[in-house]
């Protein structure tokens, strides 16, 4: 069966129905996890320059103080959460074919991963696994 | 030829063939212009780098044999120019978005101001490479 056209413009279909009510909220994340990542990354690049040739035993005892435990899994929290709202919204911007839609699938799910392993890697360090 | 082309699908043919404005290749670059595309760069650039933290968090916590081969890898010449990339990358990026964030609210705004914050990013961002790789080479020794 052939579906008949749509005799009024998009215009016309969506006016007086008002907005979705939900285009806000990626925006509003991503300035929310910004606000987050000033103090966040400033400890974290702070933190490196003090400990720039440290061997492996002081950046393991750097890592199992709780703070610095608390802070790195805050860190990689805010730090994907954002990483993926930002990226989503240059793929959007760029890519206009079919692979869209993938792109920004594949990155969300890669930096769902990739916050999960690092967030495992650092309790394995402060619990000692 | 283009006769035989139906009409329905020449005429978006004929506005691809146009030449897009602003024309980038003659644009001369502007300020404003340039730090936007520069903070939407510099959030790709810092993406991968975010990869490789989680890799190297990843390798501490496989042991220290790991360990000790990714921070040969940071600390060689290559890993340096990267590492100074970085951290010129997030500074840029740290106090673009920062300016991003007062603009939200409403304020600096006008042509004048935008002007004066954006050099105060460069300005800014510079310095904090600068003083953020001096300390660290310092306390390195």
């Amino acid at each position: 069966m052939v579906k008949p056209p749509i005799m009024r413009s998009s215009h016309g279909r969506a006016s007086g129905l008002g907005s979705a009510k939900e285009g806000v909220q990626q925006w509003w994340l991503e300035r929310v996890t910004a606000v987050a990542l000033v103090p966040l990354t400033l400890w974290f690049t702070a933190s490196i320059v003090g400990h720039t040739d440290v061997g492996y035993m002081a950046f393991i005892a750097w890592l199992r103080a709780p703070l610095t435990t608390i802070l790195m899994v805050l860190l990689l929290i805010a730090l994907f959460h954002h990483l993926a709202l930002g990226l989503q919204v240059v793929i959007e911007d760029y890519v206009h074919s079919v692979a869209k839609l993938p792109a920004v699938i594949t990155v969300r799910l890669a930096c769902f991963g990739l916050a999960v392993a690092g967030i495992v890697a650092t309790l394995r360090i402060a619990l000692g696994y | 030829m283009t006769a035989k082309v139906p009409r329905s699908t020449s005429v978006p043919a004929i506005r691809t063939s146009r030449p897009l404005s602003p024309h980038l290749q003659i644009y001369r670059p502007q300020l404003t212009s340039v730090l936007s595309f520069s903070h939407r760069l510099t959030g790709v650039i810092l993406s991968v780098y975010a990869v490789a933290l989680v890799a190297w968090l990843s390798a501490a916590a496989a042991g220290p044999q790991v360990f000790a081969t990714a921070q040969s890898l940071v600390q060689s010449p290559f890993g340096k120019i990267l590492l100074l990339a970085c951290t010129f990358s997030f500074f840029l990026h740290l106090c673009s978005g920062i300016r991003h964030l007062m603009w939200d609210t409403g304020r600096g705004l006008e042509l004048g101001a935008i002007y004066i914050s954006g050099w105060v990013v460069v300005a800014v961002s510079t310095m904090l490479t600068a003083v953020s790789w001096i300390v660290g080479t310092t306390l390195a020794r």
